[in-house]
């Protein structure tokens, strides 16, 4: 098991590294600059800038150049955010964007796990249709529809909630920028779990469960769903990876400083060292769920073994 | 038993009617049955597929998919359990009436060790400690004959063969010392010689404990050599019932009649000796390698080990063995479907190491049919698309006129209408399935089938109209077999040779005569003996 984990993170170098080197030169190739501004800045200022920053170097030697500070976990200033570098800044924002999407996918597997088994128990009734109907509704109506609309209702009309703002993490300024980022997850986990859970209750093995007297709890959540889970937690790892590292739409909305708007910022100024550093935290969330999601599989199903 | 009268009913099921609502109206599965047993005794419930006998007894114990409804009543203890809430049924079932599936492979959670799982129902009704539970669960294995049940009783059911899995299932239904055991087919997807183990076991569990057993099965050796009683059930009711004895020696319903003679017979006439060689095997070996961890070595699997045999036209070798002893891949392995070691001649050209195309002018004399008539048709392709299929690629010069013919003859030549060829495989039955198989490979006029398990998934009335097929097939077209089952009623009906296999290994090989009348083997004698019930008992 600790021979498979070691294995999978040191796999994970050659995919960082070819990453690194795709994003490096892709964002190159995109036209403009970090210091090409709407009035040109003077020549002079303009050479002393590239000296700084490496620019004035030949790519070869500026890639060789990030590759060697990243080994050393040093990503670098931020060519945008002059004062910072991009360590200081995810340093800052990262555990926020992070405590928003665990709270968001805590909050998706409950309340949509939970749906999903309800409306697998009543299949084909009244139930089912409303949540598979909600569900739908989930997926379909953006969180920009739907951020706005929460705001206005409890933030504006009702005034339980602050409309926007970071606080510190507050609870109560927590729970819409939560609620929002959620609601998308909680739908497709609803989806996922009723699907696996109607064919889990249909099974051979659940038959046995019942046959044999077992309580309703013991044959539902025992026996039927701890297989039926495996779907959901295999697209979870993924989604994971997403929620963790933020997202721009949410963030900007209720004015939180998470790692989120990084993404668009860094883009949209050339900021080569932040756009390099969002795509390596997020590759790297993303390998580290993968991994995440592979264990809990082998923690879940015995039949999965890594040797 | 002759005593069954003066016996206690402990189980009465009265006037019991299941009824599934499906998309295109109502369906009536079972239609006023009456059944009981009293303790003690064993009852066997007989039919074909869809007769109803299964959902009969999932009904009275109220496992019904969500789509069906029950009518009746059930009593078990002077009170009628059928109406009861979940709650209270679930005092009765997996305690007092316990059941037994078909399916040994998935009745399993595949996710709970099997101790977990024996347990279960004990501490639920027993309340008994998880330990202690545990502590009985050992002893039930070692009732049920588990080799090694201090290992197996942490193991998980996929590290388990079928057989032992049932015999896991068994142990669970007598954990809690029930009155009525339901037993649905529980050695249908058992090897023979297994499928008499499990019996054994259970009759003699009986004995032991005193329980009634209710037995579901389609298959009548069985009922001759466990039943006390029998109800025959035809399309949802019960067409016959009676005393074991009563019933085989003088039946008097048409449809127990037809079960009855049912059993695949005669044998093939021999060919001359002067025959063309057809097909030879000259020490043909598969090999699979099982891939080892970290820790563990990497293994070899001889599936099929250096096996020879010769074939002449017209001849059908019977290849007989248990899931595991390699015969299928035997089969594939002469159609070059898979690498093998040793030389396979067909018609004098070397078969062994042709790739796919060099495969291709051979292929239309060398066909394949399945066992699984579900599995092996495209579903979404009409049967004469199926059927034609095989002329597109060997035959291309044809016009679709021309195809169409060829199509519907094969049709007539297997028994179905030409005019089923636009329907699709999901109308049809195993049974017409098969046929359409049949007819898939008789259209590019074959000389060498290898029928692979062709009747193991079908209904024995349903068998008989196979072999029969197969057997006027080849008389029309001197056709030459290579039969595959580990039936050996059918493979003595059809076969002019028998080869046994045991872990890829030839046990005893010989005409089907020898074979049958002399066996020489241990392991043959073995098999006779668990497969033959009907004839012996018949005879004695």
């Amino acid at each position: 098991m600790l021979r498979y984990v070691i294995g999978r993170l040191l796999g994970a170098i050659p995919t960082l590294f070819l990453i690194i080197t795709f994003s490096f030169f892709l964002i190159r190739i995109a036209p403009g600059g970090p210091f090409d501004l709407e009035r040109p800045l003077e020549a002079k200022v303009m050479e002393n800038l590239s000296r700084i920053y490496h620019l004035n170097e030949p790519l070869w030697a500026q890639y060789l150049l990030y590759l060697k500070s990243v080994a050393a976990l040093d990503f670098g200033p931020s060519f945008y955010f002059r004062d910072f570098t991009i360590n200081e800044l995810f340093a800052e924002s990262l555990p926020i964007s992070m405590q928003l999407g665990l709270s968001a996918l805590c909050l998706a597997l409950v309340v949509g796990g939970t749906l999903g088994v309800v409306a697998a128990l009543r299949q084909n009734q009244s139930t089912d249709y409303a949540v598979m109907a909600a569900a739908t509704l989930g997926v379909t109506v953006p969180n920009f529809v739907v951020a706005p609309i929460l705001t206005l209702i409890l933030g504006v009309w009702l005034g339980w909630l602050p409309v926007g703002g970071w606080n510190n993490g507050a609870f109560v300024n927590v729970i819409l920028p939560v609620v929002t980022l959620a609601l998308p997850q909680v739908a497709v986990v609803a989806r996922l779990t009723r699907g696996s859970m109607i064919e889990a209750l249909r099974s051979n093995h659940v038959r046995t469960a019942r046959a044999y007297g077992l309580s309703a709890y013991l044959v539902i959540v025992v026996h039927a769903l701890r297989g039926a889970i495996l779907p959901v937690v295999s697209y979870l790892g993924p989604a994971a990876a997403a929620l963790l590292t933020g997202s721009v739409v949410v963030e900007t909305i209720y004015g939180i400083p998470g790692i989120g708007r990084y993404f668009v910022q860094g883009a949209l100024n050339r900021d080569y060292t932040l756009v390099m550093g969002t795509v390596v935290v997020v590759a790297c969330f993303v390998i580290l769920f993968n991994l995440i999601v592979d264990l809990l599989y082998a923690l879940l199903d015995p039949r999965v073994r890594f040797d | 038993m002759t005593d069954t009268q003066a016996k206690k009913t402990v189980l009465d099921i009265q006037n019991l009617t299941v009824d599934f609502s499906t998309p295109t109206g109502t369906v009536n599965a079972v239609r006023g049955v009456n059944i009981n047993v009293a303790a003690g005794e064993t009852v066997a419930i007989v039919g074909e597929s869809g007769s109803g006998k299964s959902q009969t007894m999932m009904a009275a114990m109220g496992l019904l998919a969500s789509n069906g409804k029950t009518g009746g009543k059930v009593i078990y203890e002077d009170r009628d359990i059928l109406g009861l809430p979940v709650r209270q049924l679930n005092r009765v079932r997996g305690k007092k009436i316990t059941m037994i599936f078909q399916e040994p492979m998935t009745s399993l959670d595949p996710l709970y060790t099997i101790g977990r799982q024996l347990a279960e129902p004990m501490v639920v009704h027993g309340g008994l400690s998880w330990k202690a539970a545990k502590a009985r669960a050992l002893e039930l294995l070692k009732l049920v004959n588990i080799p090694d049940p201090e290992r197996k009783i942490r193991s998980f059911p996929y590290e388990m063969s079928g057989g032992q899995r049932q015999r896991v299932m068994i142990a669970m239904a007598l954990a809690n010392d029930p009155d009525v055991l339901i037993a649905d087919e529980p050695t249908t997807a058992l090897d023979v010689t297994t499928q008499a183990q499990i019996l054994d076991l259970l009759a003699d569990l009986q004995k032991r404990l005193g329980m009634a057993v209710i037995f579901i099965t389609h298959d009548l050796g069985i009922v001759r050599r466990i039943a006390d009683r029998v109800y025959v059930m035809k399309s949802g009711e019960v067409v016959e019932t009676g005393e074991a004895k009563q019933i085989f020696d003088a039946p008097a319903h048409p449809y127990t009649r037809m079960l009855l003679d049912a059993e695949p017979t005669g044998t093939k006439a021999p060919v001359a000796a002067d025959a063309q060689l057809l097909l030879e095997a000259q020490k043909v070996g598969v090999e699979f390698v099982l891939e080892g961890g970290l820790f563990q070595q990497s293994m070899v699997l001889k599936a099929v080990d250096d096996l020879s045999f010769s074939l002449r036209k017209g001849q059908t070798l019977g290849i007989v063995g248990e899931s595991g002893s390699g015969k299928s891949t035997l089969g594939r392995a002469v159609l070059n479907l898979l690498p093998s070691t040793g030389r396979v001649v067909y018609n004098g050209e070397l078969v062994t190491g042709r790739n796919r195309s060099q495969m291709r002018p051979l292929r239309r004399n060398m066909q394949l049919v399945f066992q699984d008539p579900f599995g092996s048709l495209s579903p979404r392709l009409t049967v004469g698309q199926i059927i034609a299929e095989g002329l597109v690629v060997h035959e291309p010069q044809l016009s679709a006129r021309e195809r169409e013919e060829r199509t519907s003859q094969a049709l007539e030549e297997v028994g179905l209408d030409p005019a089923v060829r636009n329907r699709y495989p999901h109308e049809f039955s195993g049974g017409q399935r098969q046929r359409i198989a049949i007819a898939r490979t008789m259209v590019l006029k074959p000389e060498l089938v290898v029928l692979d398990e062709p009747t193991s998934a079908l209904d024995r009335t349903i068998q008989k109209q196979i072999v029969d097929l197969l057997r006027k097939l080849q008389l029309d077209h001197n056709l030459t077999y290579l039969f595959i089952s580990h039936d050996l009623a059918v493979v003595r009906a059809i076969a002019d040779t028998v080869m046994v296999m045991q872990r890829g290994k030839v046990v005893e090989a010989g005409s089907t005569r020898d074979i049958f009348e002399a066996p020489q083997s241990e392991y043959t004698r073995e098999l006779m003996a668990a497969a033959m019930l009907t004839q012996q008992m018949a005879s004695a």
